[in-house]
C-alpha cells in the first residue's frame, strides 16, 4: 500500500522491532511506538510537553527541524544526543519518513 | 479526621466533575491532591494547550476548563487536601476506608473514587548510577530550605526556571559555590531569570557549565563529586557537597498500585456498570482505569464519574429510592 511506510525501533533491550505506519492518520512515532505496545509514556499525549517520548535517530533519513518547544522539552530528557535525539511525539508519519531507524532512550526511574 | 461521604483521590477534570454529579445525589465531597492546585495535568502540565473535544466548548483552554470546574462545583462545597499524596487505605469494621496521606492527614469516607490520572507528579530522576545510594546524602530533587545549603558547594542541573531561579538564588550568598549544569548554552526558562543566572557567571559569582551533564556521582557516605561529560571538553570531575537535578516532574501510579487492586499495565481495572474496582466501595475513574475499549479522554471521564456516582449513592443509601434528575428541572441546589 502507498499510504503505509515502515520504520525500525529499537527498544531499551536492544531488539529491533520493524513497524508499519500510516501516512494518512495524522500519526506521530510516539504513537506508532504506542500501538506497538512498545515502551514509551507519552504522557502528555504528543503536545511536546513532557520529553517521555526521547528517542534518538539512528538512520541518515531527512527530518523536519526541530520547534524551539522541542527544544525546550528535551531539556527535561536524560542522556540527550545533540545529533540523535528527537520527541517522537514532534516526528509526524509522513512517507519520507519511510526506513526511518530510531532507538529509544534510556528512562529514569 | 477529615469525614465525607465520596473521597476523590485526583483533583483533576474527571475528580473535579464527580463533585457536580455527587452533589446533585446529595453526596458531599473531599479531593486529595498530590499538587498544589486543582487541574491535575490540566494545570500542571498543559494550563495554556486548547483543548478541542469538551462538548460544546469548540475551544477551551485546560486552565480555563479548571476554572469553569471549579465554579461548577463551587455550590457543593467541596473539601480539599492539596499538596499531598494518599498512601494507605484501611478498611474499617462499617465497611468504610480511612485514606492517610503522607503527611498523615487522615479522611474517612464509605466510597473512595480514585481519579488519579496517570498517578502522583514526582520529580524525574535521571539514570545514574548509584542515584539512589546519594538520595538525602547529597543528592535531593526538591529543594526544601535554601538555608540547608549555606556555606556548602552544589551543582544543579537543569535548564528550566527552577533551575535557574535556585542557582541564582543560592549563588547570591547562601551557598558556598554553585555550579549550573545545563547541557545548552541556551535555556527555556523566563529571559529575565535566564539574564540574571548570565550576569552572575560573567561576574564570576556562578559557575555556568553548558553544553554538558552530570552522568556520574561518587563518594563515600556521602556525595564528594559529579562527573561532568562536556560536549568538547570531555570528561569533568567537580567536587561538591549537594547535586540537585531539576528535570521536571512526571506521573508514576505510586502507592495505589498496592493497595490490592486489580491492575493492568499501570491502570486499574474495573467493571464499566458503574467503575467499580475488585474492592467494594473503592471506585476508579478517568484516565487511571481501564476496561475493553478504553479512552483516555476527559468527556470519557466525566461519563464514568456520573455512572459512578449512581453506584456510589445506593451503597451509600440502600434504602433510599432515586430517580435520576435533570438539572433543568430543580436547577442545582448545593449546600
Amino acid at each position: 500500500m502507498d499510504n503505509i511506510i515502515t520504520v525500525t525501533v529499537i527498544d531499551r533491550e536492544g531488539v529491533a522491532h520493524e513497524l508499519e505506519a500510516p501516512t494518512d492518520m495524522n500519526m506521530n512515532m510516539m504513537e506508532v511506538c504506542k500501538s506497538y505496545e512498545l515502551p514509551v509514556e507519552g504522557t502528555c499525549g504528543g503536545m511536546a510537553m513532557c520529553a517521555s517520548c526521547h528517542m534518538y535517530v539512528e538512520s541518515d533519513t531527512v527530518l523536519p527541524e526541530k520547534q524551539d518547544a522541542e527544544e525546550d522539552m528535551l531539556d527535561e530528557a536524560f542522556f540527550v544526543d545533540d545529533e540523535k535525539s528527537r520527541l517522537g511525539c514532534q516526528l509526524h508519519i509522513t512517507p519520507e519518513l519511510n526506513n526511518l531507524v530510531v532507538k529509544l532512550a534510556p528512562v529514569g526511574e | 479526621m477529615i469525614e465525607t461521604d465520596i473521597l476523590i483521590i485526583g483533583a483533576g477534570p474527571t475528580g473535579l466533575f464527580t463533585v457536580f454529579e455527587a452533589g446533585l445525589l446529595k453526596l458531599k465531597c473531599h479531593l486529595i491532591d498530590s499538587l498544589p492546585q486543582a487541574g491535575g495535568q490540566c494545570s500542571e502540565i498543559y494550563p495554556k494547550k486548547p483543548i478541542y473535544d469538551i462538548p460544546a466548548y469548540p475551544e477551551i483552554l485546560a486552565g480555563d476548563l479548571t476554572d469553569r470546574l471549579m465554579e461548577q462545583i463551587a455550590p457543593f462545597k467541596p473539601g480539599f487536601t492539596l499538596g499531598e499524596s494518599a498512601v494507605t487505605v484501611d478498611k474499617q469494621d462499617d465497611g468504610s476506608f480511612i485514606v492517610t496521606t503522607n503527611r498523615g492527614t487522615k479522611h474517612k469516607a464509605p466510597i473512595v473514587a480514585i481519579a488519579g490520572g496517570l498517578g502522583v507528579f514526582e520529580p524525574r530522576k535521571p539514570p545514574v548510577e548509584n542515584l539512589s545510594n546519594y538520595e538525602d546524602k547529597g543528592v535531593e530533587y526538591i529543594i526544601k530550605d535554601p538555608e540547608f545549603y549555606r556555606g556548602k558547594d552544589v551543582v544543579i542541573s537543569g535548564g528550566g526556571d527552577s533551575a535557574l531561579d535556585w542557582a541564582y538564588f543560592l549563588a547570591n550568598g547562601v551557598a558556598n559555590k554553585v555550579s549550573l549544569v545545563h547541557r545548552r548554552n541556551s535555556f527555556r526558562g523566563h529571559l529575565d531569570s535566564v539574564q540574571k543566572v548570565m550576569d552572575m557567571a560573567d561576574s564570576g559569582k556562578l559557575n555556568l557549565i553548558t553544553e554538558a551533564e552530570v552522568v556520574g556521582i561518587n563518594g563515600d557516605d556521602n556525595l564528594k563529586e559529579v562527573v561532568i561529560k562536556h560536549k568538547t571538553q570531555g570528561e569533568i570531575i567537580l567536587p561538591t557537597d549537594h547535586w540537585v537535578p531539576l528535570f521536571g516532574l512526571s506521573p508514576k501510579l505510586g502507592p495505589i498500585a498496592d493497595w490490592g487492586l486489580n491492575i493492568s499495565k499501570n491502570s486499574i481495572e474495573v467493571d464499566t456498570f458503574d467503575y467499580s474496582t475488585n474492592i467494594e466501595g473503592i471506585y476508579a475513574i478517568g484516565d487511571v482505569n481501564t476496561y475493553p475499549g478504553k479512552l483516555k479522554l476527559i468527556l470519557c471521564g466525566f461519563h464514568e464519574a456520573t455512572l459512578m456516582v449512581q453506584s456510589a449513592f445506593a451503597r451509600i443509601h440502600p434504602d433510599k429510592k432515586n430517580v435520576l434528575k435533570y438539572t433543568t428541572v430543580n436547577g442545582v441546589s448545593g449546600f
